[in-house]
């Protein structure tokens, strides 16, 4: 009886990890995910790798999208990816990472498990439509 | 990886956060087999403390969770939490913000905080937010904590699902006409006056106590004992006023006071404590002053919980209120899947649309319909009788 009551809602983990300032993009993000129907946890500045697998295996969230400005994504990545196995999370969060990566970067990530990377100026109507197509089934 | 409903439990029980964390999504969600899981869990509920945070947005509530999770955990408890935010009524969509705050508790996993968007439809979100509690609970988290905004009627319906409910009531949120209006405030065990360093607190403080003592003018409150709260309670405001003075002058000084305060406080509740358990007295709100950005108050603000939590205990009102809060959760889910028997007779009378359509068209009204669709529901039961 109780499929019909079902209701499901896709949940986002917006994070910004190490240290880097810039939150315009991730908060602009939110914003656009939120208006899609998706529920959006934020993460706020200055996370640790940590901090994010720990929100993301608590919330248990369908996709953790990463942001970052730094250049500090082929160290910060991994640690979020790693902590993500650790939890045996890995395999059903989308992972995505936006913000400034260098394309030769792009397939790097990629091979770690990140489903897409979004550079600057990427349309939210883009990125929102890849999460609803790629969001895991569960 | 998809768990089964078995492994769910298994995982729950075991410790698992990811089981717990994927069970709640399920509860959340409504998914299939959350029904199963949540009866699993009943029996091994009932050991945590349930405590409700309720106030108006931006009174503090995330940073005063933040602080007593802290809190406990330093006493080497557990704790777990769950935030509810609003959502979208027009997409559904949420910013689940309550997460920030907690700052303290980083990479502790003993902490666990989940965020619950205010889904807003068939009323089930107390349900959800319950059997989240209920969760928890069975993991073996020693307190729970549900933190929601007080905006309206729902939310008190969740907090209502928390042995202790603290209002935490900023400074400045208007007169006692206010007081008096907003039924939240009815539902306080302890009132927290958050952001107890700003100006205005000791008013607030005062028109808070106003109104506790004016509801007491109906209770008929027994002498003695009270006294001696009552003077406790008129201290609170004066040093308030000190701490604020201190405040301006060295930083240093106010938080010594603020510590004197919390001790004085502690004495205050062991009495108390010692004295309920000789006779059932009744529960008088107390009024608190906290700076959850610095913990100040914070420590007597949980011995205040404890006391009330001890004193559920001791005055055997906590089965009473189980008992209740059983009952409704009956209620709710008989509601609730009634509602589901209702829309499939809809469906086989054509659909609410078509029904619709038949009352715009002049041939009924939505009352004959209602009888219509009952019908049957109605000769079952006269049946059974």
């Amino acid at each position: 009886m109780s499929q019909s009551q079902e209701e499901r809602s896709i949940r986002c983990l917006v994070a910004k990890v190490g240290l880097d300032g810039h939150d315009r993009g991730a908060h602009v993000i939110a914003r656009a995910f939120r208006d899609a129907g998706f529920e959006v946890i934020y993460s706020g500045l200055h996370k640790a790798p940590d901090e994010i697998v720990q929100a993301a295996v608590q919330e248990d969230v369908d996709v953790i999208g990463i942001s970052i400005l730094s250049g500090a994504h082929n160290t910060l990545v991994p640690k979020v990816v790693d902590g993500l196995k650790e939890y045996d999370a890995f395999e059903d969060t989308l992972i995505l990472v936006g913000g400034v990566v260098p394309d030769e970067d792009k397939a790097h990530l990629k091979e770690l498990g990140v489903a897409e990377v979004f550079g600057p100026g990427t349309s939210m109507a883009e990125t929102v439509e890849f999460v609803r197509k790629n969001a895991p089934e569960r | 990886m998809t768990l089964s409903t078995e492994e769910l439990l298994e995982g729950i029980l075991e410790g698992n956060h990811r089981a717990l964390a994927r069970a709640i999504t399920k509860i959340e969600n409504r998914q299939d087999g959350y029904r199963e899981i949540v009866s699993g869990l009943y029996e091994h509920t009932g050991s945590a403390d349930v405590i409700g945070i309720t106030g108006s947005p931006g009174a503090g509530k995330s940073t005063l969770v933040d602080k007593m999770a802290k809190t406990y955990r330093d006493q080497g408890l557990t704790v777990g939490i769950v935030a509810i935010d609003p959502s979208s009524p027009y997409t559904g969509g949420a910013v689940l913000g309550d997460r920030i705050r907690m700052a303290s508790n980083v990479g502790d996993m003993d902490v666990f905080f989940r965020s619950m968007s205010a889904r807003g439809s068939l009323g089930g979100l107390s349900t959800a937010t319950a059997d989240a509690v209920k969760a928890l609970d069975a993991f073996g988290k020693d307190k729970v904590i549900i933190e929601t905004v007080g905006a309206g009627q729902n939310e008190i319906d969740i907090v209502q699902a928390a042995d202790t409910v603290a209002v935490l009531v900023p400074p400045e949120s208007g007169d006692n006409v206010q007081m008096l209006k907003a039924g939240i405030l009815e539902i306080a065990d302890v009132f927290a006056v958050n952001k107890a360093d700003m100006d205005g607190a000791d008013r607030t403080v005062q028109e808070l106590e106003e109104m506790v003592h004016m509801d007491d003018g109906h209770v008929s409150v027994p002498a003695g004992h009270h006294g001696m709260d009552v003077e406790a309670d008129v201290d609170m405001p004066e040093t308030g006023e000190n701490a604020d003075v201190d405040m301006t002058d060295t930083g240093d000084n106010a938080d010594v006071d603020m510590t004197d305060t919390g001790d004085n406080a502690d004495v205050d509740k062991t009495d108390e404590g010692g004295n309920a358990a000789d006779a059932p007295e009744p529960w008088e709100t107390p009024v608190l002053e906290t700076v959850a950005t610095t913990g100040e108050g914070v420590d007597a603000f949980l011995d205040t919980l404890q006391a009330h939590a001890n004193w559920l205990r001791d005055t055997g009102r906590i089965e009473a209120k189980r008992r209740q809060r059983t009952a409704e959760e009956i209620r709710t889910l008989l509601r609730e899947d009634a509602g589901e028997l209702v829309e499939r007779e809809l469906a086989t009378h054509g659909g609410v649309d078509a029904l619709a359509g038949r009352v715009l068209d002049g041939e009924t009204d939505p009352y004959t319909i209602a009888d219509e669709v009952l019908e049957p529901v109605e000769a079952c039961l006269d049946a059974e009788s």
